[in-house]
């Protein structure tokens, strides 16, 4: 646990169970039953098909960096000490794809392709945020 | 039924466009609307149509007509960020053939320079995206170039021509903010805010107030100003979270262009002015690519050489556009001013001989709606 602060949210329905699995340290994501979509944000019905059939899966919070980029000013006040940081998209192995951060890096040695893990930073005692560290790296 | 070529600009007005002086947002737009009203001849009674969309008011044509006194019949506050106003032109001519409307104003307005250099946003977050602290837009921007680079090679020196090209263009207005010249090696030493994107691949953050006027082109030959023509108009989206963007470096701007062009019954090669959507250097590259005036990947050396400065093979941006004349949150309305000046043969220093063609090219949130509009001086044959 960091106990860094975040700016707050409010996920509701769908969005409120995806952080309670991030409470135990799992990133969820759904497959839709009826055609094989890999679905992330988690929704009701598949955008591929329109169906209501679609179960939760885990994922094994391993990928690669599509992108990033450093910021050299804080997206919220809450996150002003924490400049410069780096926020990355990633592309997880089930084939979907999540914003998140990838603390204390040295943002030169950053590079779209490197492989990645997901780690769970227990913020307080109701949120947990997912967050990314280099393979084989410390977090 | 097409609304080729079915209505016009017949009005166009913008004000303060880079620090307002005691307006308001609505106030902006208000006296903007007013201006282009007497610009076209006409009169707030004559209104019975608003098109506007706001970071401000939450229902913003009831703000502006409540404002304006006026009682409109028809209304339509379609938010698609930065292209909003594009795609209003063809709903207001949509509304216009359908008889539900037979003057349209379409309206915009912000203080964003004003109210000290914070964008000013109702926009909702995402719960997956908003722990990590992205600055909205330029975050996602620099995620774009960086994805940009890596599989095509660009680099921070191609992209500055676009803002180097951009402040030339506005040296040639009669209200350029920044009067001085730029380089290459100024852009590239200027404070990275997120990487690989620097202070000055960016927008301005500017004030400003714009309308335009639409009636039917057979109204618009009785009218006092000289009309410009809608042609063809082309709406594509397909995203709203940046995380969710399904390509970071190819957009349906393809598709909205293609869609305009084909209404027009134009091709790209005839178009005299363009006029695209420019939040930062890396957007506008995309955006080129999308629209066709390069392969995908080969933005870089499109831009390179002045090509798109004054002088250069393509009228981009002619006044300097949000990276060095006006961008007041949403840029899509002084897009189609701009067009219009050049229609008009009205754009001064700047003026591109004999102008009939203008493409607008409007773009939304982070690359993810996109409206194009075909705009010209001669009627639709
Ligand atoms: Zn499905």
């Amino acid at each position: 646990m960091t106990g860094t602060a975040v700016p707050p949210i409010t996920p509701r329905g769908e969005e409120a169970r995806y952080y309670e699995r991030l409470r135990a340290h799992e990133v969820t994501y759904q497959g839709c039953a009826d055609c094989d979509s890999v679905i992330f944000p988690l929704r009701t019905v598949c955008p591929g098909c329109g169906s209501e059939s679609l179960e939760d899966r885990v994922s094994s919070g391993r990928g690669s960096i599509h992108s990033f980029t450093t910021q050299h000013r804080a997206g919220h006040p809450l996150l002003a000490d924490r400049v410069p940081y780096t926020l990355v998209l990633v592309d997880l192995d089930e084939g979907f794809r999540v914003m998140a951060d990838l603390p204390g890096v040295d943002p030169e040695s950053v590079a779209v392709g490197q492989s990645v893990e997901a780690w769970f930073d227990d913020i307080d005692e109701r949120l947990t945020v997912l967050r990314f560290r280099r393979a084989g790296e410390d977090s | 039924m097409s609304i080729r070529g079915t209505a016009a600009i017949v009005g166009a007005a913008q004000v303060d466009t880079f620090r307002t002086e005691g307006r308001s947002p609505v106030g902006l737009m208000a006296v903007s609307v007013t201006r282009a009203l007497a610009d076209a001849g006409l009169t707030l009674a004559d209104v019975d149509g608003v098109f506007t969309s706001s970071s401000y008011y939450a229902f913003p044509s009831l703000t502006l007509s409540e404002y304006l006194g006026i009682h409109p019949r028809f209304v339509d506050t379609t938010a698609i960020g930065g292209a909003s106003f594009v795609a209003h032109l063809g709903h207001a001519a949509a509304a216009i053939q359908a008889g539900l409307c037979e003057v349209a104003v379409v309206a915009y307005g912000s203080t964003q320079r004003s109210d000290a250099g914070k964008l000013v946003s109702m926009a909702e977050s995402s719960p997956y995206e908003a722990p990590y602290g992205l600055i909205h837009p330029i975050g996602a921007f620099g995620m774009v170039a960086n994805r940009h680079m890596a599989q095509y090679g660009t680099t921070s020196e191609q992209l500055a021509e676009l803002a180097v090209a951009a402040r030339a263009w506005s040296l040639l207005t009669d209200d350029a903010p920044y009067p001085a010249p730029l380089t290459i090696d100024e852009v590239v030493s200027s404070p990275v805010i997120a990487s690989p994107l620097h202070k000055l691949d960016c927008c301005l953050v500017t004030d400003g107030g714009g309308a335009v006027v639409l009636v039917s082109a057979e109204r618009a030959r009785d009218l006092r100003s000289d009309p410009v023509y809608l042609l063809g108009t082309g709406e594509a989206q397909n995203h709203r979270n940046f995380s969710q963007m399904p390509d970071l470096t190819s957009t349906e701007a393809s598709r909205s262009s293609a869609r305009a062009l084909e209404m027009a019954g134009v091709t790209l090669g005839e178009i005299d002015t363009v006029h695209v959507y420019d939040a930062f250097t890396i957007s506008l590259l995309v955006l080129l690519e999308d629209l066709g005036f390069c392969a995908k990947g080969e933005g870089g050396a499109f831009v390179e050489g002045g090509r798109v400065a004054p002088g250069g093979e393509l009228a981009l941006n002619t006044n300097g556009a949000g990276l060095s004349h006006v961008h007041p949150g949403m840029l899509g309305m002084f897009l189609i001013i701009e067009a219009v000046q050049q229609l008009r043969g009205a754009a001064g220093r700047r003026q591109v001989p004999d102008a009939r063609l203008s493409l607008v090219h409007g773009m939304g949130l982070t690359l993810a709606a996109h409206a194009t509009a075909v705009l010209s001086n001669q009627p639709p044959a």
